[in-house]
């Protein structure tokens, strides 16, 4: 693979968390990468597919192979949106064998940012340096739809001046889940504050994760509650010096 | 959504007893299955995950074959296959069978096909006396409430409750040990087994090449149902048949762990026919109640018809971060959970209740602790596509539709979008980087003040991630 990334930084970091795709540039950038932002890029089409309207999301996939089509390599800040596009892009166009095959070709190029990190670029210690106690956040699609367990956690351990601490349990939803969280707002904010208390058992004073859209779960809950707990994404504790 | 689901879910979420009661008992039996489906324990739970569903998949590809065989095997054991469409046919033929042979006690065991079809309440109509002798759903019977939870029927019941239920019920003392507890249902349960006349059982597997139906309990009283009575009856539903006796070596290794954690249930029964010439203990008659109650319409469903492979171990309500805040009672049907948010809409129609497949964060949980491997949250996607069909074909939730339509159409216009992302900034008020706690009323509607409601929103930036791409 060339050395070249083209970074797709999801919709929500270009509009809410514009720090978190600084960050991911800043990393891979260091690692002797020449990184590109194509700037027809907007969003997966997640949120249309999850709500049941798969005419729209295939509208909004379609937008994004084009804009793409060009990248070698694809990194993005989120393991939700990584597996929208490497996981259920295949399933809008089965009916349409020629943009199947694009799809397919897309999947072999888009990687979530930890595991670009480690399993592209077979590094672990980016130079990070972060004096901290953290917590990790699991976020599920990047758990279960992509298996990312390990990728962030050797990250992390790389990083002089941080102490990881597992929270019991890390594997638990944060009750974000998209359109989720306003359908359904009173059982997200409870799944959430369950979430909070597993946090703050572990005396963390930081909650990492690879998804921003956990982060703005935790983070809103966290804030709501008072507590001085912060979030990072990953990308920002490994683009600290 | 409709109004009854979302009042169940907030009255749920806000009655602390019963948050505490869920979790609890459902983050238990979690947690011994993960300890009993370890690596260290159970080396090959991946792989007989991998077979259960292959073998599952085959059955339910070729039902018609092994049910037809499952009939001509429990025939030639003398006992007898009684096909039925729906909950009206079964309990039509187990009146006429009552009348005939001038029953009126029947005691059952636990069987969440009962609890579909309200079978008690319909031989109940009719005159007949239904006990159930599980000790949860004889709980729930008392209470007169419906199952909590697919495996353990009262969960959300504790000790106090049980106590108040027997006290007011069967007019005994408060007793709050739950061996003393114990004791006093089997006092009474007893004397019902003794004087049944007919015993109504589940079946948790049947087995086309053998013939048997198989039993999984811990109670021992699926067992004196079946055996106490002259007539054994087993309502199953017809997704439940296996192909061959040896197939079990693969399930009975995964259904007791999954549910409760337990390497073996303390009861496994294979019961083939009725009592033989020479043998002394058994029914005189035996019957096998097959029900399609819409099983056959999931069948062409290339997609979703894996809903058929679940064994009902209960492992995915456990581990349900959804479940444990909302337990059972939220559910609009018999069955809660992720698996009964799957099957409920296919059962009984996406418009039963529309909000059902959506209430979910889809984390995928389920998916993970099925021991067979059913893909719930592919399902429940599948389901909320259908859902939007439907709304569309009946003119309804038009608002929601226009606006994804709208979004779709937005996302494809990269410099609209930055442009509506700058005005949606300059609208929101200055925090200096602190978190919105709330918003004046006309920005605060819809998903917004939803969000609000329980959160807060992060501060606009003052520049997109493209602004500042631009100027790097």
């Amino acid at each position: 693979m060339g050395k070249r990334v083209s970074l797709f930084v999801t919709c929500m970091v270009d509009q809410l968390f514009p720090k978190v795709g600084i960050a991911m540039a800043d990393v891979i950038e260091g690692l002797g990468y020449q990184v590109d932002f194509p700037e027809g890029q907007t969003c997966c089409g997640q949120p249309a597919f999850n709500s049941g309207y798969r005419a729209e999301a295939r509208t909004v996939a379609r937008h994004f192979l084009d804009t793409f089509e060009a990248s070698e390599c694809i990194v993005v800040p989120s393991g939700s949106c990584t597996s929208m596009v490497a996981h259920h892009f295949g399933e809008l166009f089965q009916k349409e064998p020629e943009t199947l095959a694009r799809v397919h070709a897309l999947e072999k190029r888009i990687f979530e940012f930890s595991t670009f990190l480690t399993d592209v670029a077979a590094v672990d210690d980016v130079g990070a340096r972060l004096e901290d106690i953290v917590t990790f956040h699991d976020g599920c699609h990047a758990l279960r739809e992509l298996g990312i367990r390990s990728a962030p956690r050797r990250l992390l351990a790389k990083v002089r001046g941080l102490e990881l601490r597992e929270m019991i349990p890390a594997e638990e939803c944060c009750g974000f889940g998209g359109t989720f969280s306003v359908k359904f707002a009173e059982l997200s904010g409870a799944m959430a504050r369950t979430k909070i208390d597993a946090i703050e058992r572990t005396g963390a004073r930081t909650v990492v994760s690879l998804d921003p859209s956990c982060l703005m779960q935790i983070q809103g809950a966290l804030s709501r509650a008072g507590s001085p707990i912060r979030t990072m994404h990953l990308a920002e504790v490994l683009a600290s010096r | 959504m409709s109004a009854e689901f979302q009042l169940k879910i907030l009255n749920t979420l806000a009655d602390d007893r019963l948050q505490s009661a869920v979790y609890t008992a459902t983050g238990r039996l979690k947690d011994r299955r993960i300890e009993n489906v370890a690596a260290d324990v159970l080396p090959d739970y991946q792989e007989l995950r991998s077979q259960a569903n292959a073998i599952k998949k085959h059955a339910i590809e070729n039902l018609d074959h092994y049910l037809e065989e499952f009939e001509r095997s429990v025939e030639a054991h003398g006992g007898k296959v009684v096909w039925c469409k729906d909950g009206e046919e079964v309990s039509d033929f187990i009146l006429g069978l009552a009348k005939e042979r001038g029953s009126r006690l029947i005691v059952k065991s636990k069987s969440m096909t009962t609890e579909e079809i309200d079978l008690n309440e319909r031989l109940e109509h009719h005159g007949l006396e239904a006990v159930e002798t599980d000790l949860g759903e004889y709980i729930l019977q008392l209470s007169h409430e419906k199952p909590y939870h697919i495996v353990a029927p009262a969960l959300h019941k504790t000790r106090y409750d049980v106590a108040e239920i027997f006290t007011e019920r069967l007019k005994v003392p408060e007793e709050l040990v739950i061996e003393k507890q114990t004791m006093i249902a089997r006092g009474v349960l007893r004397e019902k087994f003794l004087a049944a006349d007919i015993g109504i059982s589940g079946a948790n597997f049947l087995v086309a090449d053998s013939g048997a139906v198989v039993l999984i309990e811990n109670e021992g009283n699926a067992r004196l149902t079946t055996s106490a009575p002259k007539i054994h009856i087993a309502v199953a539903g017809i997704e439940k048949v296996i192909p061959r006796a040896q197939d079990l070596a693969t399930f009975l290794k995964l259904l007791a762990r999954s549910a409760t954690g337990q390497l073996l249930s303390v009861y496994t029964s294979f019961l083939s026919g009725p009592k033989r010439p020479g043998e002394v203990d058994g029914p005189d008659e035996f019957y096998v109640v097959l029900i399609d109650n819409g099983r056959t319409r999931l069948l062409p469903d290339r997609g979703k018809r894996q809903s058929l492979y679940c064994i009902r171990c209960g492992a995915c309500l456990n581990t349900c971060p959804v479940y444990r805040k909302i337990g059972g009672h939220s559910f609009p049907w018999v069955y809660s959970g992720p698996i009964g948010a799957i099957i409920t809409p296919q059962f009984m129609g996406v418009q039963h209740e529309p909000g059902l497949p959506f209430a979910s964060s889809l984390c995928g949980a389920c998916g993970e602790v099925c021991p067979v491997k059913i893909d719930i949250p592919k399902v429940l996607l599948e389901l909320r596509s259908d859902v939007k069909k439907a709304e569309t074909r009946d003119g309804q939730n038009r608002l929601e539709r226009l606006g994804f339509r709208a979004f779709a159409w937005l996302m494809t216009k990269p410099r609209l979008f930055e442009f509506v992302g700058r005005m949606a900034g300059a609208m929101a008020p200055a925090t200096d980087g602190r978190w919105i706690r709330n918003l004046p009323a006309p920005m605060s509607i819809g998903p917004v003040s939803a969000w609000l409601s329980q959160r807060d929103l992060p501060p606009p930036p003052s520049k997109s991630f493209r602004e500042l791409w631009r100027r790097r």
